[in-house]
Formats: C-alpha cells, sequence, structure tokens
C-alpha cells in the first residue's frame, strides 16, 4: 500500500482544490442564472454546462490552448498550466464543474421566491438574502454537487494526463493504475483499481442514501 | 447442384484473399515519415499494402506479447527486439537493421541562449528537461546512458520529464512546455524550424543507434519478407538517407 500513499494524496489535493475552485465559481453562476434574464443566458448556459459531454481529453487541449507555455494567455503572462498539481486542479475542476453547477442551479430554482421576498421585506439585503435564506434552502442539492463533483475529479485521467504528464513523481491514482497497466505490473495497479472502486462504491452508497431516499421522505 | 456452385464460389473467394498479400507492421514512431513515404513506393512497385503501427517500441512490443495481429516488429533499439525474441515472438533468424540514428538536444525555436554543453542543462532557466521514458522509449534510453557518462543522471533527475514515445518528447519542446529535450537528429528535421539543435550528441556516450526489424512468428511470414526485403533494397535506402537516417551500422547477431 506504500505506493499507492503518493498518488492518492496527489488525487486527494488535486480533487479538493478542484471542487473548491468549481464551487466557487459555479455557487454564484447558478444563483445568477437561476434568479436573472439576461442576454447571452442561453449562451452562458451551454458553455456551463459543456464540459459535461466534451470528452476531457478536448478539454485537455482547450486548456493547454489557453494556458500552456505557448498558450493564449500563457505567453503573455509567462506561465504554464502543464506539469503542477494546480494545473491538474484546473483541468479536474473544469470537468467537474458541470456536475457541480447544475443540481445548484436546480436547487436555487426550487427555492421558494416568496421566501427571499419576505425576507427583502424585512430588510435584508439581497446579500443577506443569499446567504441567509436561499443558500440553506438550497444546501441539499448543493451538497449533493459537491458530493458527484469531487469523485468527478478524483477519478479524472483524459485532461488531468495530458496537463501533468506521466511523471512517477506526480502520478494521480487514475494515471498510477494507467502506467502501472501499461507495464503489466499487476502488484501495482490492482490495489489501486480496488481503492478507486472503493471510493465510487461509498460516493454511491453515500449519495443515494443522503440525497435519493431523503428527497422521497418529503 | 446448387451446393457444389456454393462451394465454388467460397473456395473461389477465398483464393482472392490471396492476391494482396499485405503486411502488418508495428514500427517505432520516429520512423514514421520515412516508412510511410517508403510503404507508398512498396504499394507502387508490388501492388501489397503496407499497414503501418507507430508508437513507442517497448509499448509495441507489449502489444505483440498481449498478441496484437502484427507481421513485422521494427523497433528503434536492440533490447525490445531482444526480450521478444527471448519469449519466443519474434523470428531471430529473419534479423535485419534497417537504418542507424543520432541523438541529439534540442530548444524551442525561439529559446534565447541555447546550451553548448550539457552541463549547461543544470541552469535554473532549464525547467523541464524531456526525454523518453526509458522503460518504453529507446530514445530515452539512449538519453539516460548519454545524460549518465556526463554525470548528470541524478542531479538532473529532478528537472526530467518523460514522454510516452519520442514524439511526445519532440512536442513537449515545440510547445516550450520543456526549455530542452533529447530526440532524435530526423525527429529534429521532420519538425522542421520548430525547434533548434543545440547540441549534437556524441556517439560514444550511447548505445549504436539501430532500428533492427524481425518477423513476428504468429505473423504472415511471405508478406513480412517480402516487405522487409524491400526495406533493404536501394529505393528504400535512398529514402531513408534522405529523411536524415544513417546506414546501419553492422551489427552482431543477436544474443538470445
Amino acid at each position: 500500500m506504500h505506493a499507492l500513499w503518493h498518488p492518492l494524496l496527489q488525487s486527494l489535493r488535486i480533487a479538493l482544490l478542484a471542487t473548491a475552485g468549481a464551487g466557487l465559481v459555479a455557487i454564484p453562476l447558478a444563483y445568477l442564472l437561476a434568479r436573472r434574464q439576461f442576454s447571452g443566458k442561453a449562451l452562458a448556459e451551454t458553455l456551463l454546462t459543456l464540459p459535461l459531454v466534451l470528452p476531457p481529453t478536448v478539454v485537455g487541449y482547450f486548456l493547454i490552448v489557453l494556458l500552456g507555455r505557448n498558450g493564449l494567455l500563457g505567453r503573455p503572462f509567462h506561465f504554464s498550466i502543464m506539469w503542477t498539481w494546480y494545473g491538474a486542479a484546473v483541468a479536474a475542476g473544469v470537468v467537474a464543474f458541470p456536475l457541480l453547477f447544475m443540481p445548484t442551479r436546480a436547487s436555487f430554482e426550487g427555492v421558494d421566491r416568496e421566501l427571499e421576498d419576505i425576507s427583502r421585506l424585512m430588510g435584508a439585503n439581497r446579500f443577506q438574502v443569499f446567504w441567509h435564506v436561499s443558500l440553506p434552502l438550497a444546501g441539499r442539492g448543493i451538497a449533493s454537487g459537491f458530493l458527484l463533483a469531487f469523485a468527478r475529479a478524483l477519478g479524472e485521467f483524459g485532461a488531468t494526463v495530458m496537463v501533468l504528464g506521466i511523471r512517477d513523481s506526480t502520478r494521480t491514482l487514475p494515471i498510477f493504475v494507467y502506467d502501472e497497466f501499461e507495464e503489466l505490473n499487476p502488484a501495482g495497479f490492482v490495489p489501486a483499481v480496488l481503492l478507486l472502486f472503493g471510493v465510487a462504491l461509498v460516493v454511491i452508497v453515500l449519495y443515494n442514501h443522503l440525497f435519493v431516499r431523503g428527497s422521497k421522505k418529503n | 447442384m446448387s451446393r457444389k456452385l456454393i462451394f465454388i464460389a467460397v473456395v473461389l473467394l477465398g483464393g482472392l484473399t490471396c492476391f494482396g498479400d499485405s503486411v502488418t507492421v508495428s514500427a517505432a514512431i520516429s520512423l514514421k515519415e520515412v516508412l510511410t513515404e517508403i510503404a507508398n513506393l512498396y504499394q507502387t512497385d508490388t501492388g501489397n499494402k503496407a499497414d503501418l503501427n507507430f508508437g513507442a517500441s517497448g509499448t509495441l512490443a507489449v502489444q505483440i506479447q498481449q498478441g496484437a495481429p502484427v507481421d513485422l516488429f521494427i523497433s528503434a533499439g536492440n533490447k525490445e527486439v531482444n526480450a521478444l525474441s527471448a519469449a519466443g515472438l519474434v523470428d531471430a533468424a529473419t534479423r535485419q537493421v534497417v537504418a542507424g540514428n543520432q541523438l541529439v538536444l534540442i530548444v524551442p525555436r525561439d529559446f534565447a541562449d541555447p546550451p553548448a554543453k550539457f552541463e549547461d542543462l543544470l541552469d535554473a532557466r532549464f525547467r523541464h528537461v524531456a526525454i523518453g521514458q526509458p522503460k518504453v522509449v529507446p530514445a530515452g534510453q539512449y538519453a539516460m546512458q548519454t545524460l549518465k557518462s556526463a554525470g548528470l543522471d541524478e542531479k538532473l533527475s529532478s528537472k526530467l520529464v518523460m514522454g510516452e514515445n519520442v514524439r511526445q518528447v519532440l512536442s513537449y519542446v515545440m510547445r516550450g512546455e520543456a526549455e530542452a529535450g533529447m530526440v532524435y537528429a530526423t525527429d529534429a528535421a521532420a519538425a522542421g524550424d520548430a525547434v533548434r539543435v543545440a547540441i549534437q550528441v556524441d556517439e560514444s556516450t550511447h548505445d549504436p543507434i539501430v532500428y533492427p526489424a524481425e518477423i513476428v512468428k504468429s505473423g504472415r511470414y511471405p508478406a513480412a519478407r517480402q516487405f522487409l526485403s524491400y526495406l533493404g533494397g536501394d529505393k528504400a535506402r535512398q529514402v531513408f538517407l534522405r529523411h536524415g537516417f544513417t546506414e546501419p551500422t553492422p551489427q552482431p547477431a543477436t544474443r538470445n
């Protein structure tokens, strides 16, 4: 199991940063799209949910075109997304983003507007309404989005491997599985496969228990 | 009566597949352009098709181990071919070296102040140095031999990034993600002015770079033999030379 330690830590920190970053962007945007109309809304919706169906390698390609050493932003600002775990977190975050954005937006839409209106009448400003009324009421759906997004970021391979490359010192668990498999080393990949499978199982059981059966009770 | 006709038709159709002896070749990815050109000439000259499959020699060897339907295997080094030979998967008696090559150190096109010697790579302006993954890429094995002989393999290890094949190494340097990389002279030539050759590696610092070909035992011998002998012919030789490959150096018999 010792060989799994570094890939596990690497996967965890990438997934945590990816999910946190996705959340910071998804929650305000989801609230905006749930409550406001504006020109270009349909385009925004399309772009924000596109990574759900784009092949991860295509996502990786676009990220490198934008944020690589010779990228549209990378070149003028002298940075590159490549080789770094936080670069990988950007890739995983983009891929996992729709899994957080969509349930969050649906949850905000499901919040009773009257409750928001009442609290405004009682003197709360827009941020206070969001923070004290909308967010808690949408909390369940948002939590379910976080769970799925985290699991997706943990299991991300296509975009992540394009950004990280395959280096012994930076492998995530999925990259570890691929690398060890390509070298025909079952002692390496079998424990990793079992670990990832176990994590996925736990996530789905949690998801169903907390967010599916629970909603049926209501 | 009709059953006889069907039988004859099936036999005739089966016979027709004997015409057009296509050969499936798994070849080191550094041979991509040169073999594609030779295969076109081969088809014009013989009417037979060569289906080419490119990748890192080690990766291709694993595919053959796993039973991939390949007739001829052309590696960029002896290690992979010897391993398959020892496993009884390729026929050592058919071994033929088709070309040689040279190793170079490249930098991105607009890189200021390219390295003059390998020790320069220790400088901070080289954040990432790309070589092939030695476990599966012969170019990576040659690169590591060179770095070892310069006493730099340990010191550079934190900067090394490994490509899954030599073309990925080339790609990393072309994109500027690696400030330097070690590829074959022919790869640098294929990339044109997208990269600059900074150092022509001294041949004495690594094993001779050779491309041995051997017929896969489970493959189609006649087709493989025909293509292999075409590769040794004058026409193919000229194409190799034009792409920057060197004449194959004389090789000792394979040790199995």
